[in-house]
C-alpha cells in the first residue's frame, strides 16, 4: 500500500507533470485565465489520464513489448517502435469515446467541458504520462495510480495558476510583459515553490 | 518568391511560435539545460514540422475534414517514429538524454498547429518552407535558452568549459538555479518581454 501511496504523492507533488516536466504547457497557459474553466479542464484531464495510462499499459505489456506476442508464436517480435503511434491512437479513441458517452449519459458535464475534451488529445501531459509509464516499467496497478496522480497534479497546478492570474488583473504589469510574459514568470515561481516538496520521503 | 521568403522568415521574429503563438512550449523547456540536447531537439522538430507540412499539403484536397485530425496525427506520428529510431540508432546517448521528449514532438502544438493552420490551405513548397521556418523559430528560442542555461548553470557550452567553475579549481561560482526547471520559465518570460519591447505592435 505504502508503495502506491509513494507513487501517488510523487506524481502529484514532487514530479508534478506541469511544473517539473513542463508537459501540457500550451493548455496550461492558454486555459488558466479563470478558475472555473481551469477546474473543468483539470477534471477532464484526470478522467482521461485514469483511463488512458492503464489501457496503454495493457497494450504495451500484451502486444508491443519484446516477447509479448509469444502466445501467437512470435517470441522474438519486438513491436515497441510502434509505441508512439499506438498510444496516441488509444488516447484519441478514448477521448472520442468519453465524449460520446458523456454526451449520452451526463450531458451537463459534457456541456460544461465543451471544447476542452477534444483538445485533451493533443495535450502532451496525457501522452507524456503514458511514455513515462513505459519508461519506468510500471505494472497495471501502479500505472492506474500513476495516471490518477498525474491528472490530480495537473488539475491542482492549473487551478493554482488560474487563481493567481485572476488576482493579477488588478496589478500594474509592465506593457511588454503583460499576458503571456508575466504568466511564464509566475509559472517559474510556482515551479520553485513546488520544488520544496522534493526530498519528501515516505 | 516574396511569399516563400515570408513563409520561411516570418516565424523567426514577427510570428515566433514559442514567444508569440505560445505553441510547443511543453517539450521546449525541459531539454534546454544543455546546449547539445537543445540543438538536437531543434533539428528534430524542424525536420518533423517541415516534412509533416509538406505531406499534409500534398494530400490536403483528399482529406475529409471530419477525420483530418487523425490523418494529420498519423503523418506526424510516423515522422516522429522515424526521427526517434534514427536517434536510437546513431546517437543513442542523446536519445537517452532526451528521454520521452522526442516522442512528445507528436503532441507538440507547433507541428499540429502549422499543419492545421497553414498546410491545409497552401501548396506544397510554401507549406514546407513554413514548416521549416516555424521549426527554426522554435529552435532559435531553444538555443537562446540553452546557451544561457548551460553557460551560467555549469560554465560550459557544448560540454566545453568556458567559465571555469570553482568546483574545478576555477573562479566561476555556478548558478544551480539555471540547471533547474524554473529558470527556463523565467528566461522565456524575459525573451517575450524583450521581443515585445523591441516590437511594440505585438503587445497584448
Amino acid at each position: 500500500m505504502a508503495h502506491y501511496l509513494t507513487i501517488f504523492i510523487n506524481s502529484v507533488f514532487i514530479d508534478n507533470i506541469a511544473l517539473t516536466f513542463f508537459l501540457g504547457m500550451c493548455t496550461f497557459i492558454a486555459v488558466s485565465k479563470k478558475v472555473k474553466t481551469a477546474l473543468m479542464l483539470g477534471i477532464a484531464v484526470v478522467v482521461v489520464e485514469v483511463i488512458t495510462v492503464p489501457v496503454n499499459n495493457l497494450l504495451y505489456v500484451y502486444l508491443l513489448k519484446k516477447g509479448a506476442l509469444a502466445w501467437a508464436g512470435l517470441p522474438n517480435l519486438d513491436l515497441s517502435f510502434l509505441g508512439l503511434i499506438c498510444y496516441i491512437a488509444v488516447i484519441a479513441a478514448m477521448v472520442q469515446i468519453l465524449e460520446m458517452a458523456l454526451d449520452k449519459y451526463v450531458p451537463a458535464l459534457y456541456n460544461a467541458l465543451g471544447i476542452f475534451l477534444p483538445l485533451i488529445t493533443v495535450n502532451c501531459a496525457i501522452l507524456g504520462a503514458s511514455l513515462f509509464m513505459v519508461e519506468r516499467d510500471y505494472n497495471l496497478a501502479e500505472s492506474t495510480v500513476y495516471g490518477t496522480g498525474v491528472g490530480v497534479g495537473f488539475a491542482l497546478a492549473i487551478c493554482l495558476l488560474a487563481g493567481i492570474r485572476e488576482k493579477l488583473t488588478y496589478s500594474d504589469v509592465p506593457k511588454g510583459l503583460r499576458g503571456v510574459g508575466i504568466t511564464f514568470i509566475i509559472v517559474g515561481l510556482m515551479a520553485i515553490s513546488f520544488r520544496a516538496f522534493s526530498g519528501l520521503q515516505f | 518568391m516574396a511569399k516563400a521568403k515570408d513563409a520561411l522568415f516570418d516565424p523567426l521574429f514577427n510570428n515566433n511560435p514559442i514567444a508569440l503563438q505560445i505553441l510547443g512550449i511543453c517539450s521546449a523547456l525541459a531539454v534546454t539545460n544543455k546546449l547539445s540536447t537543445a540543438l538536437t531537439m531543434a533539428i528534430a522538430v524542424t525536420l518533423v514540422t517541415g516534412f509533416s507540412n509538406a505531406a499534409v499539403s500534398v494530400i490536403r484536397s483528399h482529406i475529409p475534414s471530419s477525420i483530418r485530425i487523425i490523418v494529420q496525427m498519423t503523418i506526424i506520428a510516423t515522422l516522429v517514429i522515424i526521427v526517434d529510431q534514427m536517434l536510437k540508432a546513431f546517437a543513442y546517448e542523446m536519445s537517452k538524454a532526451l528521454s520521452v521528449y522526442v516522442g512528445l514532438i507528436i503532441t507538440n502544438c507547433i507541428v499540429m498547429g502549422r499543419a492545421e493552420a497553414y498546410a491545409m490551405k497552401n501548396p506544397v513548397v510554401p507549406s514546407f518552407l513554413d514548416g521549416i521556418g516555424n521549426g527554426l523559430g522554435y529552435g532559435l528560442i531553444l538555443l537562446l535558452v540553452g546557451i544561457v542555461r548551460e553557460l551560467f548553470g555549469s560554465g560550459k557550452l557544448f560540454g566545453i568549459v568556458i567559465l571555469n567553475p570553482t568546483t574545478n579549481g576555477g573562479w566561476y561560482v555556478t548558478n544551480g538555479l539555471m540547471l533547474l526547471a524554473p529558470s527556463a520559465f523565467f528566461l522565456i518570460g524575459f525573451i517575450i518581454w524583450a521581443l515585445r519591447t523591441w516590437k511594440p505592435e505585438l503587445q497584448e
